[in-house]
């Protein structure tokens, strides 16, 4: 057996809103996955959500939102993520986005959008098979 | 010859379920307990109906706390809504009483829960989305334009920056000529499940109490008919817990309100009339109207036992109910009326004083109008078609649900004992005790539905590929820079030497004990903000920080 290091991954709640639910429910599974799971707690702002990242040198960031911001936020934590140098990182969204917005927030680089309803199952099964390696 | 249950159970049930199984090895409440195959005379053997059900309108109020309950008046029909900005949430109140709403509930954007005005850094992209935008008198006098202010009540869910809505209200209705000694309403002004589980928190908890005990005390005065307080259960329950805990968790907020008040010098039968509660309804249908039973015993009893009230008013539960957010789904968008529905009986079969229906597409965006009015339908014809109104507490004596009741007492008396031992509930969130319950019970459920072991029709069974999801409500992106526009023009304005003499005022009673009420008042009719007395505050009092269980 060789002694993989885990995967590393940041969830996170940018904006305002304080429904917590569906992120704690994943941040649990993934840890109970056996990745190391950073969770930042809510009321976010991009910069604290940029500088975890960093600081905790995650391979994959998930960002949970429901209030409906995610078009208006979504794109200065990749700013703040990349003005750091951040840029070699999965990244996937959760939360309430409509169906009709998906495109747009997977174009910003977010590989998923997982609603509600969603399997943890296949949140674990695709952080697995899609985080980048780390030496 | 009469057979007793357990004699039915070795002979008649043994050799059916011998056959053939049950559907499942057992059965449990969403608490995990066991519920049986049949409930029978012989689990009600010590239940006594005077101690544990007497009359509506008296103690223990487990059958209602009107004495008419709905032969009288029906439950208030209350839909929480709010937008964009003043004017639009103004339209959508009006064609809502049009619609024969009987009450108005305001819901506000994050930014003005949060203390944050429209033109705020910290509100950018949040302005108008999850509810009103409101930052001035200004913003309160176009959201209650043409609405007679003395003649309905308004619920308003607020509660970091309860006291300042609730100045800014009292204003406009001041200015529409409202009598203040009729005003009618309820501020949700619950701080400490924002701590637990909705998020909305300002300030920390000491200076949050304060706040929240001079409102009480300055209602008393001010505006009587005024519900200080609707302690709540709901968005505990969305964010995972059982209905026991629901009720648990509630109460002993309560009781760590009701402490402050009394330290304060207030005595429980001056302010126990207008502490107002808010459950939510979830699918569980007879466990759910169990539960609304059950609390309303066990305030009584603690009203009476614990605070040795003697008016039977502050002995009363009094409560809002909203059907259950988190039971909608995405998937089969039109499947959530028929939930609505079910939840929305099981709060009137429980008793509840008002109502909130929600849209079947809300777990896809804020409601949209056609879904609103569909959902006030739903009401309106529980209300006048199906008779359930007619007859007060019709399922009492239920053999099952009398046993549900009491089950559910139970395990609340077993939490609120066990909180109690922590030091109270505002220890307890110290210690991240509720929130750590609440994400267990959360996981629990997840893991249910994944492994199928519970069944959600559309998500995890009876699945459809290619669902078309219905037209959802947008809220107009320009939103917030007409909000800073508007907030530019009124700064522009107004006497800023009375805000700054104002704001001042404020900063100096935060050190004291001086009621803040009156200066809030004063504030708001000066034009001061919600963003700039929120300010004020912050610098004195500092921020409250999330304890995190994960």
């Amino acid at each position: 057996m060789t002694a993989e290091r885990p995967i590393r991954v940041l969830i996170a709640k940018p904006g305002l809103d304080g429904h917590d639910r569906g992120a704690k429910v994943v941040a649990r599974a993934l840890r109970d996955a056996g990745m190391e799971v950073i969770y930042t707690g809510i009321r976010q702002t991009p910069q604290m959500i940029a500088e975890a990242a960093l600081q905790e040198d995650v391979q994959v960031v998930g960002l949970s939102i429901l209030s409906g911001a995610h078009i208006e936020l979504f794109p200065r934590v990749l700013e703040e993520l990349r003005s750091r140098g951040v840029d070699d990182v999965l990244l996937f969204a959760g939360g309430i986005i409509p169906e009709v917005d998906v495109p747009q927030v997977k174009e910003m680089g977010f590989s998923a959008v997982f609603g509600p309803g969603t399997d943890t199952n296949d949140i674990i099964e695709f952080v697995k098979q899609h985080a980048p390696q780390r030496a | 010859m009469s057979k007793s249950k357990h004699e039915w159970g070795e002979s008649t049930f043994a050799k059916a379920t011998a056959r053939s199984k049950e559907r499942r090895e057992r059965f449990e409440s969403s608490s995990g307990a066991e519920v049986e195959a049949l409930y029978a005379p012989e689990d009600l053997a010590e239940w006594n109906y005077h101690e544990k059900l007497g009359y509506p309108g008296e103690y223990p109020f487990t059958r209602g706390v009107q004495p008419t309950m709905y032969r009288g008046r029906l439950w208030t029909m209350r839909q929480y809504a709010g937008f964009g900005d003043a004017e639009e949430s103004n339209r959508r109140y009006k064609f809502l009483l049009e619609q024969g709403q009987t009450g108005l509930s305001v819901a506000f954007d994050l930014p003005t829960q949060i203390g944050y005005d429209s033109d705020a850094p910290e509100a950018e992209g949040e302005v108008g989305k999850v509810g009103v935008a409101i930052s001035s008198l200004e913003d309160m006098e176009t959201l209650t334009a043409g609405i007679p202010l003395d003649q309905i009540t308004t619920s308003m869910t607020i509660n970091a920056t309860a006291p300042i809505l609730l100045a800014l209200y009292v204003a406009a209705a001041r200015r529409q000529g409202a009598d203040l000694s009729k005003l009618g309403g309820t501020i949700q002004n619950d701080i400490l499940k924002e701590y637990i589980a909705r998020g909305t928190y300002i300030f920390p908890p000491r200076p949050s109490l304060r706040l929240i005990t001079d409102s009480f005390a300055w209602c008393r005065e001010v505006v009587p008919e005024w519900n200080t307080i609707s302690i709540s259960g709901y968005h505990m329950r969305e964010a995972g817990c059982t209905a026991a805990q629901e009720i648990a968790f509630t109460f002993a907020n309560a009781i760590a309100y009701v402490d402050a008040a009394i330290k304060q010098g207030l005595a429980f039968d001056e302010f126990g009339g207008r502490l107002a509660f808010f459950w939510a309804c979830h699918s569980n249908f007879l466990e759910e109207v169990a539960k609304f039973r059950a609390s309303r015993r066990i305030w009584a009893k603690i009203a009476k036992e614990r605070y040795a009230s003697k008016d039977a008013r502050a002995q009363t539960l009094r409560f809002h109910t909203q059907t259950g957010g988190a039971t909608l789904t995405a998937q089969q968008p039109l499947n959530n009326l028929v939930r609505t529905t079910l939840q929305a009986m099981s709060a009137v079969l429980g008793g509840t004083q008002s109502l909130h229906t929600n849209s079947f597409d809300e777990a896809l965006s804020l409601p949209s109008e056609g879904a609103v009015e569909l959902a006030l339908r739903t009401q309106q014809v529980i209300a006048y078609e199906t008779g359930v109104a007619d007859t007060i507490d019709p399922l009492a004596g239920s053999y099952f649900i009398e046993a549900a009741t009491d089950r559910i007492e139970a395990e609340v008396w077993a939490y609120i004992e066990r909180i109690d031992e922590l030091g109270g509930a505002l220890e307890g969130i110290e210690q991240g005790f509720q929130q750590r319950e609440i994400q267990e019970s959360a996981y629990r459920l997840q893991r249910q539905l994944e492994t199928k072991d519970r069944v959600v029709v559309g998500v995890n069974q009876f699945v459809t590929e290619g669902d078309r999801p219905p037209d959802i409500l947008r809220i107009d992106p320009e939103v917030g820079r007409k909000r800073a526009a508007s907030l530019a023009a009124l700064r522009a304005r107004r006497d800023n030497d009375a805000v700054r003499a104002c704001l001042d005022r404020i900063r100096e009673a935060a050190s004291t004990d001086e009621n803040m009420m009156p200066l809030l008042i004063d504030a708001v009719e000066a034009y001061a903000t919600v963003g700039e007395i929120c300010g004020v505050l912050r610098e004195e009092w500092g921020e409250y920080h999330e304890v995190l269980t994960i």
